[in-house]
């Protein structure tokens, strides 16, 4: 008997009939389909909790400076879900969606895992593993040297912020150093706090208290859309639509384009895009002409309303002769597309209303406005007399916390501290501003700064990243030889740097948090370690410690052991309370009486700015110290670049130097990114004039530079603007971020404000013309 | 002719092929129940023979050691610190135990247990609800483990990664008793007897 063909296919049949009551392929399909579920990296790694004992732990969320109580749910050491702590001021349990994925920046790729030392070229990726004291050994090595060379003063620090003890200690160490260049990054609170300083002769942050005001005004503020403390401000948009119900409230929305908060407002005004404080003079023109104004407040505690003489005899301008004489509804009208009827009306409103608010600040406020619009927009509230008063502003102090030691200079430090700064802030150029970041590239680039910068220490901030006119930047920062950056991150500006000392994040560290923006109450959150460092990294404050102790000739100045001793002496009587709550606040505090408020020269709100004539600006013209429209000129002619670009900035892409975590992507529409693409939104009307159809690919010029898009069209936005989402194309970190999009500051260039010298470009000109 | 002859050919020799059917048959089934279950498990010891029935006469009950939490999460495998309570310090002379102390007690290290029912990532289970709510009784899913002297050896799917207590001992997927198996079907089976939500979401969240 031998098998043959036919012996052979039976064998076959029998086998397979015997599988098919067998077990086998049964179990091996479910076997494969559970096996399939466990695919690692193959798209995304889906991590799963670990289980265990649960601890909550209580922080303060530092992913924007926001300064939400947070409680992150542990199991061990890992966090697995950040929530809104219940009862805190601030937030009271709410939590907005960055805050909710921050898991990421402590988990997430692109990690910098310990002390990096370039090993190829700037930005090639190739990099040296090295220890801390070695790392530590030669950065300051390199800075004693630059100092021993009597070059102090040409080492500059780029902080993400310049309040709180780490971007002090940054401060403290270029001052023991010798180098006056500590530039912290820009925003809208830049601007208003040097109008207050000029209006109300304080140092301090503007306060809006937005949960009693009943009348919001908002200038283009995106008080849905990130803007200020944005859970807080979430939650009084809550507050204002309950009672907007009953008739008791009411927001106004001045704004280009019909953003989150607009939709959500009692009413749009889709203003031109710039022309806010236009519109804000014109109602100025409206309360002043009908006498709606503030007898009270205007008469006895402002200077500069009226005509006033100075010592020399010479009559100069008050507002309301300014104001009446340019400010006419028909010409504001011209200027901001507002019809007179409205501007009228709107002003009337706020007038009259219970608690008016005027809000100013651009979407974030991540760009400042103006300082002549933030006079104008904020004199609004001056004129209803609002200014200290419940639902009005005030100017909130600092929290008081235990100074620090001065400051040992030795003859270096001195020298190199009377050196003017780099970008020109304080010096005759700019007197009354503190910091230009804006300024470097320009003066860089040109080789028209009073001297080159040498190093550089980068901490809390992307530069390479979040500045306007990207490729400028990138050009003025590779001309620094020595670059250092303090990242936690393998961040745009990180990858250009020579060293990267990777601090501790968020949830691995102490940090104090000062009062947010825009806040009613002075408030000091704590940011604590909830859990072990996962990497091999430091307290960016112990770092700037042991730099200090290492360089030459300065270590006197850092007699701290460590940051948490230092951050623990500066609370001082307040460690206790922060430690057990969370949080410091001021429950004594409540805004001056009129009559005490103001600690300007003549004790009074002053429309005219004195502050910037003592300051050494001199003008001819009255109009150049009062709140004013001064039209922005945006670079490139309207005959090449017959658009205008606005950024759309939104809570669902964070934009700042805290890179937007990947979950968050995933939440944006496919009419703002699809696959790698990002669309731009354009009117139909304006889409027609170019043969542009939804989702049509076009590239978007703009005198800095131009981008690939495809446009999605929007009634929401005024025909003429081009509106480009901000937050995308980043080109660092991991692959979930890097490449999706493009970022808007490689289109929108910068605008000088006359007086601050600060970036106020709120847009750019452009064209989008379609490929095919 | 021709075609007579081959038909004769064909009848003589199919008793024969027959036979290889039969064989093919045979073997597959073979492989199918016996050779294919011993294929599809690796065998893997627990890192310490753990007698339950002892633990079990010396404590009394299952909570003792798997115990709910204040906030109702169910505790699942005693962590070394269960351990330490009661074996800071040897109680006998078992070599088990020593090995309990000079490898994981003395170094501080947690004992890394197979665990025979551990479910799949996408599945979510709460102890709470089945055994506070459901009053469900330990054995009705893990059978009678309490009264078990010796661990048994841990046979892991090496497609799948998970123990084979999941799919069931009897690899054609029968079974005797409620804790033979721990698939969905087994769930879904008891959630229809008593008339439990069925929705996928209620298990995958």
């Amino acid at each position: 008997m031998s098998l043959g063909r036919r012996g052979f296919l039976q064998f076959c049949l029998g086998a397979g009939a015997g599988i098919t009551f067998s077990p086998l392929p049964w179990k091996l399909m479910d076997d494969i389909s559970i096996w399939s579920q466990t695919f690692r990296g193959i798209p995304i790694e889906v991590p799963v909790p670990p289980v265990g004992e649960v601890n909550i732990e209580k922080s303060v969320c530092t992913l924007c400076p926001g300064g939400c109580g947070i409680s992150v749910r542990k199991i061990k050491n890992r966090a697995v879900k950040i929530e809104g702590a219940e009862g805190h001021p601030i937030n009271d349990g709410g939590i907005c969606i960055l805050g909710v994925a921050g898991l990421y920046q402590l988990y997430g790729g692109a990690r910098v895992k310990g002390p990096l030392k370039r090993a190829g070229n700037r930005g090639e990726g190739k990099w040296e593993e090295i220890s801390w004291s070695a790392a530590i050994s030669e950065i300051s090595k390199k800075l004693s040297q630059i100092r021993r060379n009597g070059s102090a003063h040409t080492v500059a620090c780029i902080s993400g912020k310049d309040r709180g003890t780490v971007p002090q200690l940054f401060k403290r160490l270029l001052t023991a150093y010798g180098s006056p260049n500590f530039i912290s990054m820009p925003s809208s609170e830049d601007t208003e706090r040097l109008g207050l300083k000029l209006m109300q002769g304080e140092d301090a942050s503007v306060g809006y208290d937005l949960e009693n005001a009943r009348y919001i005004l908002s200038f283009g503020s995106g008080l849905i859309d990130g803007w200020g403390s944005p859970v807080r401000v979430f939650r009084a948009n809550s507050a204002w639509r309950e009672e907007a119900v009953k008739g008791l409230a009411k927001v106004v929305q001045i704004e280009p384009r019909l953003s989150n908060t607009a939709a959500k407002a009692d009413r749009w005004v889709p203003i031109a895009p710039g022309t806010e404080a236009a519109l804000a003079l014109g109602f100025a023109h409206v309360i002043i002409k009908e006498r709606r104004y503030n007898k009270n407040f205007v008469m006895n505690h402002c200077f500069g309303f009226e005509d006033w003489t100075d010592n020399s005899g010479k009559v100069h301008k008050g507002l309301k002769r300014m104001v009446l004489k340019d400010y006419s509804p028909d010409v504001v009208s011209e200027i901001t597309g507002i019809s007179v009827s409205k501007i009228v009306a709107l002003a009337r409103e706020f007038a009259r209303a219970k608690r008016p608010l005027a809000v100013c600040g651009r979407g974030k406020g991540s760009t400042p406005e103006g300082l002549q619009e933030f006079m104008a927009i904020y004199a609004l509230n001056t004129l209803v007399g609002n200014i200290n008063k419940t639902g009005g502003v005030r100017a909130l102090p600092e929290v008081r916390t235990t100074a620090w030691p001065g400051v040992a200079q030795d003859a270096i430090a001195k020298r190199g501290m009377n050196q003017p700064r780099f970008d020109r802030a304080g010096t005759k150029a700019f007197p009354v501003t503190e910091s230009l970041f804006n300024q470097l590239s320009g003066l860089m680039n040109t080789g028209k700064g009073a001297y080159t910068l040498s190093a550089l220490l980068v901490y809390g901030a992307n530069p390479y990243y979040t500045a306007h006119d990207k490729a400028a930047v990138a050009e003025a920062l590779d001309s620094i030889p020595f670059i250092v950056s303090f990242s936690s991150h393998m961040d745009e500006t990180a990858q250009h740097a020579d060293f990267i000392l990777p601090s501790h994040t968020n949830l691995e560290r102490y940090e104090d948090v000062p009062t947010p923006a825009g806040l009613n109450v002075p408030i000091i959150g704590l940011s604590r370690p909830v859990v072990d460092p996962e990497y091999d990294t430091k307290h960016v404050g112990d770092t700037v410690i042991a730099l200090g102790k290492s360089i030459d000739g300065i270590a006197d100045s850092f007699v701290w052991d460590d940051y948490e001793s230092l951050l623990k002496e500066t609370m001082g009587g307040k460690w206790d309370t922060l430690i057990g709550e969370g949080y410091w606040k001021d429950a004594g505090y409540s805004p001056a009486a009129w009559s005490s408020g103001f600690k300007t020269p003549s004790g009074k709100f002053e429309f005219f700015a004195t502050g910037l004539y003592r300051a050494g600006i001199r003008s001819h013209n009255d109009n150049d110290y009062l709140p004013r429209y001064k039209p922005v000129v945006l670079e490139g002619d309207p005959g090449s670049y017959p658009l205008v670009l606005i950024p759309i900035e939104s809570t669902r892409l964070a934009d700042g130097a805290v890179a937007n975590p990947p979950y968050l992507t995933k939440t944006v529409a496919d009419t703002v990114l699809k696959n790698n693409d990002i669309f731009v939104e354009v009117n139909p009307k304006t889409a027609a004039a170019y043969g542009l159809s939804e989702g049509a690919v076009a590239m978007l010029k703009t005198p800095t530079g131009e981008v690939k898009v495809r446009t999605h069209m929007y009634e929401g936005v005024r025909p003429g603007v081009v509106a480009i989402p901000t937050g995308l194309g980043h080109s660092a970190y991991d692959d979930y971020l890097s490449g999706k999009g493009v970022n808007a500051n490689e289109v929108i260039g910068t605008v000088e404000d006359p007086i601050s010298g600060l970036d106020i470009a709120w847009g750019s000109r452009a064209s989008l013309v379609g490929i095919i | 002719m021709s075609a007579q002859h081959e038909k004769k050919e064909s009848a003589a020799s199919s008793p024969i092929v027959i036979v290889f059917f039969i064989i093919g048959l045979a073997v597959s089934l073979f492989v199918g129940w016996s050779i294919f279950p011993k294929l599809l498990y690796s065998q893997k010891k627990q890192p310490i023979d753990f007698s339950h029935s002892i633990h079990l006469d010396a404590v009394g009950d299952c909570e003792s050691c798997h115990f709910f939490r204040e906030d109702g999460s169910f505790s699942g495998i005693p962590e070394l610190s269960n351990c330490v309570e009661c074996h800071e310090e040897a109680q006998g002379e078992d070599p088990e135990e020593i090995k309990l102390i000079e490898n994981y007690i003395e170094p501080n290290k947690e004992i890394p247990w197979l665990v025979y029912s551990r479910q799949p990532d996408c599945v979510f289970f709460s102890h709470a609800a089945h055994v506070k709510m459901g009053e469900l009784e330990c054995k009705t899913c893990h059978g009678m483990i309490g009264e078990s002297d010796h661990v048994e050896i841990y046979e892991e799917n090496r497609i799948t990664g998970y123990s084979r207590n999941i799919w069931g001992k009897s690899i054609g997927g029968f079974k005797s008793n409620t804790w033979d198996r721990m698939k969905m079907d087994d769930c879904a089976e008891c959630h229809e007897e008593h008339g439990t939500n069925q929705a996928c979401f209620v298990c995958h969240k």
